[in-house]
């Protein structure tokens, strides 16, 4: 890394003297797992006082969203400063004050593809943690095959009108707003007729029933769209060019999943794990299989740096994401697994919170497209193999 | 653009069709390449500006060796330029500074001499330098000595009443003598005897008995390059594969075109880019905080090793029996990648490392 300029060193010192007065202790524990975090939404219930205060204050300074520009409710850092964020904000152990579909997937997308008046609009809310948005890409009959979707979406003049179903939408029993891809247009090839939409769950025509997970959670839901009417200007980019905006957030998404929302590198040492267990250091298979992980685990981490270094802040790492995504979720999934035999029948009831993210884990290289099509993407777009 | 720089120059100077040829001519070390090396600045790349070098640094160092790997290089660089530079430089007295113009200038060849088991193992030498008069006479017996049999001169780890100490050893020198390896990769390589080799206390390199000091940093030094050599190697060797699979048709169509090769070359790819980040990592390290190199350097040396035989296995298997012919390049990808697994180290040595550093 190159020597810190007089600049940054200045930027790193007001912000730790900020962080050190406005994070509040109990906001301090460095937990970033699913459940800890503040999700926000109009329904979003906060876990303590301290959770809202540490939400508030950050809002007022745009760090739920640092790279952000400032008329979105962001702080407008660039990658350097983004950095001294992040490692300012782990020195102390401090939690994401929010972390959410609208930051990670909606926000990127809206930032490039997006009308200003859209952007106006729709990224303060999410900025602020007051609307919580949720994914409507998957289908029953579309998932790897995400451009085969059907929900119809059809011009009425003044209004779109939406029919279809949804599947495996995360979170949309607790979201506002749905961003979703439709099929406008049945007789173009099947890239071609796509838009994306915004749809206000509160609309009529919009139910959701939870789906059960191999966890024991039910973050994920069939999404219905019955008759749902939205007004016309709710369609970001243009009308049949959808798959361009699906993209391009995809790209988002995948380093949002390969960063394992932040856990991987920053996670407890192997080494401490193994020297709790009963065998860890004295089983020679177990102190292998987690030097390998330690070591794939520590180089990935690297790795996600170096592209962040690369891109532009707030980009994404491109095709390239397809290769974040991929090795990301199968070295994580790695990892869990020397987790679990390190920790024998300590971790094989529900009340240790070991089983239930291992099995979630399962998912990373399942959702926001599969390994199998992350190598498929990369033996394609990257390497220019045929067909 | 010091990368495209070595790529042109390597492109046109040292091809793989160089190693080929002298392989085939039964000769190991091409001393005009070296001197033209040396112009190019290579040679003395980390030697520091007042003793004619470049005075580059770690990650320089690191981006030729990397373009090296790609053409299967066969030369003194990381004996020479990157470990034996290293030692003098952390010595840095009269004799020193005299040895790193003389590297710089491509005049001068150095080996490390440290392995005396068919493992890596620095810790664990038995070669003795015994006190005679003011001097020491040196005996023992090294292998795998790389780059040994067209150095002019020898590092030599030794113990002495005082602890282990690292000599300096002319390769001409009664006493000496060198056997030559053939090793598999066509490269440099010697078992040495020394018998009673009378050397006088200038010959210490660093303090009496402190062979760490100096060889330590050194050896990582030299751990990071082969790493980003090897690397190079592996991107190389998933480039000729990957564009074996656009050419070659079976049943009507490019392999490439099978889904079971497709993903096996992209996770080839993925491995690769991930190995890189360990590598600019340790370049990074070396250069900015050496003292806390360890982990980084083994992480390297740990990815780049597994990344560069998995990309030589698949190589060969995704070539079919064209892989399996001298006449094919491959075969000279895997032999180095062999040889490199080992040097310095291999993959359970430095993941062992990473693992004590990450505190098992
Ligand atoms: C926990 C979780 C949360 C999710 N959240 C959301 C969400 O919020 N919103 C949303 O829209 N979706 C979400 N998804 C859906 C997810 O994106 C899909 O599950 C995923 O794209 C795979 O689709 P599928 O389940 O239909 O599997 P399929 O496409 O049927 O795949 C089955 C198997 O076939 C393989 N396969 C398919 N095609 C090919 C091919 N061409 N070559 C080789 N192998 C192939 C796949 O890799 C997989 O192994 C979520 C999924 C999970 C598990």
């Amino acid at each position: 890394m190159a020597e810190e300029t007089e600049d940054l060193r200045a930027f790193r010192e007001e912000l730790r003297a900020w962080l050190d007065q406005n994070c509040p202790q109990s906001m301090r524990d460095g937990r970033n797992d699913e459940a800890s975090i503040c999700w926000g939404g109009k329904n979003w219930q906060f876990d303590s006082e301290d959770q809202r205060t540490w939400l508030e204050r950050c809002v007022t300074k745009g760090y739920t969203v640092p790279t952000w520009p400032v008329e979105y409710g962001g702080a407008g850092f660039d990658r350097d400063q983004d950095k001294i964020y992040h490692e300012e904000m782990a020195r102390i152990g401090a939690r994401y004050p929010l972390r959410s579909f609208g930051i990670w997937m909606l926000g990127p997308a809206l930032l490039y593809f997006g009308s200003r008046e859209q952007k106006l609009h729709y990224l303060p809310p999410i900025a602020r943690g007051e609307v919580r948005w949720c994914q409507g890409y998957s289908e029953p009959g579309a998932g790897s095959d995400l451009a085969s979707l059907q929900t119809r979406c059809e011009d009425e003049g003044d209004h779109w009108l939406i029919n279809g179903q949804k599947i495996w939408t995360s979170y949309a029993d607790k979201s506002d707003w749905i961003f979703a891809l439709v099929r406008t247009d049945r007789d173009a090839p099947k890239h071609k007729g796509i838009s994306f939409v915004l749809i206000d769950m509160a609309s009529e025509g919009v139910s959701t029933r939870p789906i059960k997970l191999i966890s024991g959670k039910s973050p994920f839901c069939e999404t219905f769209l019955d008759n749902v009417r939205i007004p016309k200007e709710q369609v970001v980019g243009e009308v049949n060019r959808g798959w361009d905006v699906a993209k391009y957030l995809l790209t988002h998404e995948r380093e949002m999943i390969s960063a394992g929302g932040g856990v991987m590198g920053s996670g407890r040492a192997l080494g401490a794990v193994l020297a709790d267990s009963e065998t860890g250091l004295s089983d020679p298979v177990l102190r292998a299989d987690a030097m390998r992980a330690e070591v794939n685990g520590l180089a990935m981490a690297l790795t996600l740096e170096r592209y962040k270094d690369q891109a532009e802040a707030g980009q994404g790492a491109g095709d390239a994401s397809a290769m974040l995504k991929y090795m990301g979720t199968e070295l994580n999934k790695q990892r869990l697994e020397v987790l679990m035999a390190a920790a024998g029948a300590d971790a094989l009831t529900w009340e240790d919170d070991r089983a239930p993210s291992w099995l979630r884990a399962k998912a990373n290289s399942i959702e926001g497209g599969t390994s199998e099509v992350m190598l498929s993407i990369i033996s394609k777009r990257v390497l220019g193999l045929p067909g | 653009m010091l990368a495209d720089a070595a790529r042109g120059f390597l492109d046109q100077k040292a091809p793989i069709s160089h190693l080929r040829r002298m392989r085939d001519e039964g000769r190991v070390f091409d001393s005009g390449l070296w001197k033209a090396m040396a112009e190019m600045g290579w040679a003395g790349i980390l030697v520091p500006e007042d003793c004619g070098g470049a005075g580059m640094g770690h990650s320089a160092a690191c981006v030729l060796a990397g373009e090296m790997g790609r053409t299967l290089v066969q030369s003194p660089f990381i004996p020479t330029a990157v470990v034996a530079t290293t030692v003098y430089s952390s010595v840095m007295d009269d004799r020193s500074r005299h040895a790193l113009s003389r590297i710089a200038t491509g005049d001068m060849t150095v080996a490390l001499a440290v392995d005396e088991g068919a493992k890596f193992d620095p810790e664990h030498i038995e070669s003795k330098a015994e006190k005679v008069g003011n001097g020491y006479r040196l005996s023992g017996r090294k292998r795998f000595v790389v780059g040994g049999l067209s150095a002019d001169r020898l590092l030599v780890l030794a113990h002495t009443e005082e602890g282990p100490t690292l000599f300096e050893v002319e390769a001409d020198q009664t006493g000496v003598n060198r056997s030559a390896l053939h090793l598999i990769d066509s490269g440099d390589g010697a078992d040495i005897l020394f018998d009673e080799v009378e050397l006088d206390g200038e010959a210490i390199m660093g303090q009496l008995g402190r062979a760490r000091d100096v060889l330590v940093p050194a050896l990582r030094a030299g751990q990071a390059a082969l790493a980003a050599e090897m690397t190079g190697l592996a991107s190389a060797a998933v480039g000729m594969t990957i564009a074996y699979l656009k050419e070659r048709k079976q049943f009507g169509v490019p392999i490439g075109a099978f889904q079971a090769l497709q993903h096996r070359a992209a996770h080839l790819w993925c491995e690769c880019e991930v190995t890189a980040s360990a590598v600019l990592n340790a370049g990074r390290m070396l250069d900015t905080d050496p003292g806390n190199a360890a982990m980084a350097v083994s992480l390297a040396k740990a990815r780049a090793t597994d990344t560069a035989q998995r990309a030589v296995q698949e190589g060969v298997q995704m070539h079919g029996g064209i892989g399996m012919t001298d006449d094919f390049d491959m075969g000279f990808f895997m032999k180095r990648a062999r040889v490199a697994a080992e040097w310095l180290g291999d993959y359970g040595y430095h993941a062992n490392i990473v693992a004590q550093a990450r505190g098992f």
